[in-house]
Order: structure tokens, then C-alpha cells, then sequence
């Protein structure tokens, strides 16, 4: 990453420059949903995505999770360009990188919790290691659910079910944390719990975190809070969370 | 690989009620299959074996004897022409023929022999027959006629005969007595009756008479000479196409059991044919189920197949977990409906008509296998295809 800019800290892990994203290009509809976003997340971040239904948060996430491209403008991962990348290579990135984590969880049903958490893996390299196993497992464990690894979803609460899939977007080790609503269908104490969860993942294995969230009681426990409105970022600042 | 086929297996699993109902639709598809094909090949085989048990699988003749016409230049004429009659000729130089076929790999056995037409006589009564003259030990190897006595043992010797059970019935003959064979020409002889035969063809059970070869050369003035080579072969449906190199080779007049049986050769064709098709449609509407089943499961799993796509998996990853489940069960459909096939043949050769015995050939479940496993992997990837192209945005959203 030599030629990674001069603007670039070592702990940057994301960098978004002019981000433009439309819709129905060259019809009639055409509409643009994000006009000119400038962001950069690194490491130690801990931060809000908020705003109105519409503002164009989850866009925003789809094009920070490499899950889309953008119309304009330039997304680096760890200092790389992203654009001249093949779907392969973005599918490759998105494993090794991004963890998501959404506010339906997600899990396949036909897994066992442990086998879900090991599916990124999996994905990746085939059968897996014993180090693997033992990683998952400890993930698992971390989120309290030592004694159901190996339940089916079905048989797991939303709590359990949510955590299994924090455990599943850590289980890579990746330097970017995405999460959209991810207590939107969880009781206070739960999301509470799960909240707590990220907020340990995130000082422990310094990765970045981006939490979308329309839950201001949550916003306010992070480090920076980003506000999203018609597709511009109109506010952008680090507080000291409540917690903190 | 292995990712894909455990998600592959999982899904199936996952989606017990589905795949239990589509195996059950492979299952009687592919028993049907191995249940015609096996039936309709023992009827076959049973056909053959009985038309073939008394026939060589070629015969090699002298050519016919043409009128020659000698060319005249570049006038034109009108020929009045009389096909000659054929008399009985010596194949020539048939012990170095002989020799020569015997070491052909294609063969299985040669048998030189002459036959010719006789009366036989017993008192007042007598019959036309068939003389047969030639060398037991090459002869039984193409027309096993030891199998088939009914009285006495095949031995043709000097003044032995063996001859059919309705000759011996018309003359009232049993092994030991005598009979006087008169060629027609002058010549007579008379012999001992050393064996009856039953082949269970009428013609050859009241006409055929097996004697000594040399015998039979005396007795229709053909000294030395043999009138007919038989050759068996080791493919019965390669028959055709050695006859015609043989007969290229060696300038004989060579007809195959094929062509002698043209008309049965159709029909056992059509039959195939039958078999062939109805094979055919079952194998699509087996592969219309697969391909609808895993449609319905594609769209079912949209949502998780974003999922996948999202944590990492390629296009070509879900390709296969949809391939994989296809030809998964396709295999295990193959497997049951094979198992099906053989209980209903088993039950067919206890129960049915016991006409003929059916079997299952290895190599028919083998085929089966691969056909099934192939028709299922073929009819899951247009579904795959589509799991492989959805949108991991979309399908995480609307799924």
C-alpha cells in the first residue's frame, strides 16, 4: 500500500471520496440517491449511521460493504481502489475484509450456530481446520453461547440468533464491522446485550465498526456519529460516548 | 468443492418434504427404465439365442455361376439370357480356406461341410432329406446338436447317420436300425442309425441327416469337395460386417445370420427403438421434475443465497450447491429406482409367463447411474444458473 496517498494514516480502513449512487440510469426515473459522500472510517472507530427512512443509509451500506458499486466517485479498502476490481475480486474482499451482521439475522437455517459462525470459512477454504473450529467455538463462547454451538437456528431465541451472527461476521477477523439495525427486532435488554457485544469486538480487535441505526438511545453510546439526510452527510461528528 | 457439496447436501436435507417427493418421482422413472430395458433385452436375447441355437452366424458358398458375355465394343445389342442353373460345386481349395479362417481372432469356429439332397428309404416308405457331411468336433462348436439328443449319441461315422426325431418318427426308426439313402444319381448306401436329434425346428427335425463327410462326398459326386464353410462368431451383431469382409476376402458368397433373418433383425430394431424412446420421455419428465423442484428451492432460498453471496461465496460456488443437488438426486433416485427395477424383474421371473429368464445386466445399472446423475445435473442448471446470478443486494433485501 506504498502508493496508498499521503493522506492515508496506517489505520485508515476506509476511505469514500465524492460518492455519487443512482438509480435507473438514463431512464426517465432516473434518480440520484447519494450526491458527493467523503468518509473515512480506521480502526479504533466506533460509529452511528443515522437518518430519516430514505436518506439513503442503507445504499450507503451496500457501497461500504462492496455488495454494490458506485455510480461516482472512489471507494479505497485498506488503502486499495476498488474500482477496477472484478466481481471475483470484490467477492474475495467482501470474505476476507467485511463483516455484516443485519437486522434479520440472517443465519442459514440448514447450519448448526457453530457451523454458520464457520461458514465464511468455509466459503473460502473448504473443510475446516481445527484452529478454525477453536476460533469459532471461542467466538461463540464470547457471545454467551457456549452451550447452544450446535442448535439449529430455529431452535435459538432473536437474542441468540443475533449474536450467532455477530459471532459469524467476526469469525474472518475482518477490519470492518458493518451492521444495519442490528437490535431493529430486539427487545432493550437484548439489544443492549448485543450492543455491548460489538462494543467489545471493537476494542479488542480494533476493528472499525459502522452500526446503522434509527435508535437515538444507541447512537448516543458511540464515538462518532455520522447523520445521513436526502443522500448528503449533514452532520459528522466524535463525541465522547456516554459509556466511554 | 467440498463447501459446495455440504451446502448442497444440507439443502436437500433442509427441504426433506421436497426432496422426498422428487426422489419418490426419480425413483419409479428409473425403475421403469431398468425394468423395459431388461425385459425388452432378455425378449431379445431369448429371440436370438433360439434362432441362432440351430444356424451358423455366416455361411460361406461358392459364387454363383454367371454367364459370361463377351464384350463387343461400342455396339449396341440385345441379349437373350438364361440364368444357368446352379449345380452343387466344391468351394475351392477349402482346406487352405479352412486354415486360413482358423486363424482369424473374429471367429469363434469353422466348419467346412457338404450337403446335398438324398431320399431316404425303410421298406416301402421314403422321404426327401437333407445329407449333412462333415467333422463332428468343428460342427458341434457351431450348432450344438449333442445337446439336443433324444435317442443314441451324436457320432457320425462311415454307414453311422444321425438323424431328426420326426424322420425317425415318419420311417419308424431307433438307434441301431437301418436306412437306405439313395443321392438320386445312381448311388446309394446303407447305414446305421447311430442317434436321434430334437432342435426343435420342424424343417430340420425331418430332413436334416448327419453323416461321415467323406461319405456324403461319394454319395452326390463331389469327391474331396465341401459346398458350405459355417463360422460363428464372436459378436452376433458384428455378423454383417465380417461376412462382407470375408466375402471380399476370399471371393465366397458369404451371408450373414442378419441378412437370412432380415425380417426379425427389423423387428428387434423397432423394438429397440420402442424401448429407446420410451426411455427417453421418462428421463425428460424425471428431468422436468428435478428442474421444477429446485426452481421452487432456488427461489424458496433467495434470501440465503444472498446471505452466502455476501459472506463470500462465488457465482461458481452456487452454481454448484445447485448442480450438486440436482445430480445428487438424480444418483440417489438411481440408486432406489434401480433397487425397484431389479424387485420388479425378480418378482417378473418368479410370477410372470416363464417364457424367458430376464436379468440385470451390471452394466445396465452402471448406465442407469450415469444417465440419471447426468439428467440431473443437466436439468438443475437452469435453476443453478439463475442462484448463481442473483443480485446479493436484492436478493438479501427481497428474498
Amino acid at each position: 500500500m506504498a502508493e496508498a496517498g499521503d493522506f492515508n494514516s496506517a489505520d485508515e480502513v476506509l476511505r469514500l471520496e465524492g460518492i455519487g449512487k443512482s438509480y435507473n440510469l438514463g431512464l426517465p426515473t432516473e434518480a440520484e440517491v447519494l450526491h458527493g459522500i467523503d468518509l473515512a472510517l480506521t480502526r479504533g472507530d466506533f460509529a452511528a449511521l443515522v437518518g430519516p427512512s430514505g436518506s439513503g443509509k442503507s445504499t450507503l451500506l451496500n457501497l461500504i460493504g462492496l455488495l454494490d458499486r458506485p455510480t461516482r466517485g472512489r471507494i479505497q479498502l485498506l488503502g486499495e481502489p476498488t474500482a477496477e476490481m472484478s466481481d471475483a475480486e470484490l467477492t474475495a474482499r467482501r470474505a476476507t475484509t467485511i463483516g455484516f451482521v443485519f437486522q434479520f439475522h440472517h443465519l442459514i437455517p440448514a447450519f448448526t450456530a457453530l457451523e454458520n459462525v464457520l461458514m465464511p470459512h468455509m466459503l473460502r477454504r473448504g473443510r475446516p481446520n481445527p484452529e478454525a473450529s477453536a476460533w469459532a467455538r471461542q467466538l461463540l463462547t464470547d457471545v454467551g453461547l457456549a452451550a447452544q454451538i450446535d442448535r439449529y437456528p430455529d431452535q435459538l431465541s432473536g437474542g441468540q440468533q443475533q449474536r450467532v451472527a455477530i459471532a459469524r461476521a467476526l469469525a474472518a477477523r475482518p477490519a470492518l464491522l458493518l451492521a444495519d439495525e442490528p437490535t431493529g427486532n430486539l427487545d432493550t435488554v437484548t439489544a443492549d446485550g448485543v450492543f455491548e457485544l460489538l462494543r467489545r469486538f471493537n476494542r479488542t480487535f480494533g476493528c472499525a465498526v459502522l452500526v446503522v441505526t434509527h435508535d437515538p438511545r444507541l447512537s448516543a453510546r458511540c464515538d462518532r456519529v455520522i447523520e445521513l439526510v436526502d443522500g448528503r452527510i449533514v452532520r459528522d461528528e466524535r463525541h465522547a460516548a456516554a459509556d466511554n | 468443492m467440498w463447501t459446495a457439496w455440504m451446502i448442497a447436501v444440507r439443502f436437500l436435507r433442509d427441504g426433506r418434504g421436497q426432496t422426498i417427493l422428487i426422489l419418490f418421482g426419480i425413483t419409479i422413472g428409473v425403475a421403469v427404465i431398468v425394468f423395459v430395458t431388461a425385459l425388452i433385452s432378455g425378449l431379445q436375447a431369448n429371440i436370438i439365442a433360439r434362432t441362432l441355437g440351430t444356424q451358423a452366424h455366416i455361411t460361406l458358398h461358392a459364387p454363383d455361376e454367371v454367364n459370361h458375355i463377351a464384350p463387343a465394343g461400342d455396339i449396341t445389342r440385345l441379349t437373350l439370357e438364361d440364368p444357368r442353373p446352379q449345380r452343387l460345386r466344391s468351394i475351392n481349395n477349402w482346406q487352405h480356406m479352412r486354415d486360413l479362417l482358423d486363424t482369424d481372432p473374429m471367429l469363434d469356429a469353422v466348419s467346412p461341410l457338404v450337403s446335398g439332397p438324398a431320399f431316404a428309404q425303410r421298406g416301402n416308405a421314403r422321404r426327401s432329406v437333407a445329407l449333412i457331411g462333415m467333422d463332428p468336433e468343428r460342427y458341434l462348436r457351431v450348432i450344438p446338436v449333442d445337446r439336443d439328443m433324444v435317442a443314441g449319441r451324436f457320432q457320425p461315422a462311415a454307414d453311422k447317420v444321425v438323424i431328426g426325431h420326426r424322420l425317425a418318427t415318419e420311417l419308424g426308426l431307433r438307434p441301431g436300425d437301418r436306412l437306405r439313402i439313395d443321392a438320386g444319381n445312381g448311388r446309394t448306401a446303407t447305414v446305421d442309425i447311430s442317434g436321434i436329434f430334437e432342435l426343435g425346428v420342424r424343417e430340420l427335425d425331418e430332413r436334416y441327416v448327419y453323416m461321415d463327410l467323406k461319405q456324403v462326398q461319394t454319395l452326390i459326386d463331389l469327391p474331396g469337395g465341401v459346398t458350405t464353410i459355417d463360422l460363428t462368431v464372436a459378436d452376433i451383431f458384428d455378423a454383417d460386417a465380417i461376412a462382407a469382409r470375408i466375402g471380399g476376402l476370399t471371393g465366397l458368397k458369404s451371408e450373414s445370420w442378419m441378412e437370412t433373418n432380415a425380417q426379425l433383425m427389423n423387428a428387434l430394431a423397432a423394438q429397440r427403438l420402442s424401448t429407446r424412446m420410451i426411455s427417453f420421455f421418462v428421463a425428460v419428465s424425471v428431468a422436468f421434475g428435478i428442474a421444477s423442484v429446485l426452481s421452487v428451492s432456488v427461489v424458496q432460498r433467495t434470501r440465503q443465497i444472498g446471505i452466502l453471496r455476501a459472506m463470500g461465496a462465488g457465482q461458481r460456488q452456487m452454481l454448484l450447491v445447485f448442480v450438486l443437488q440436482g445430480a445428487l438426486l438424480g444418483m440417489i433416485g438411481a440408486i432406489t429406482g434401480s433397487i425397484c427395477g431389479v424387485l420388479l424383474i425378480a418378482s417378473f421371473d418368479t410370477f410372470g409367463p416363464g417364457l424367458f429368464e430376464v436379468s440385470v445386466t451390471p452394466g445396465l445399472i452402471a448406465a442407469t447411474m450415469v444417465l440419471a446423475t447426468t439428467v440431473g445435473a443437466l436439468a438443475a442448471s437452469q435453476p443453478a444458473r439463475r442462484a448463481a446470478r442473483l443480485d446479493p443486494v436484492t436478493a438479501i433485501r427481497n428474498g
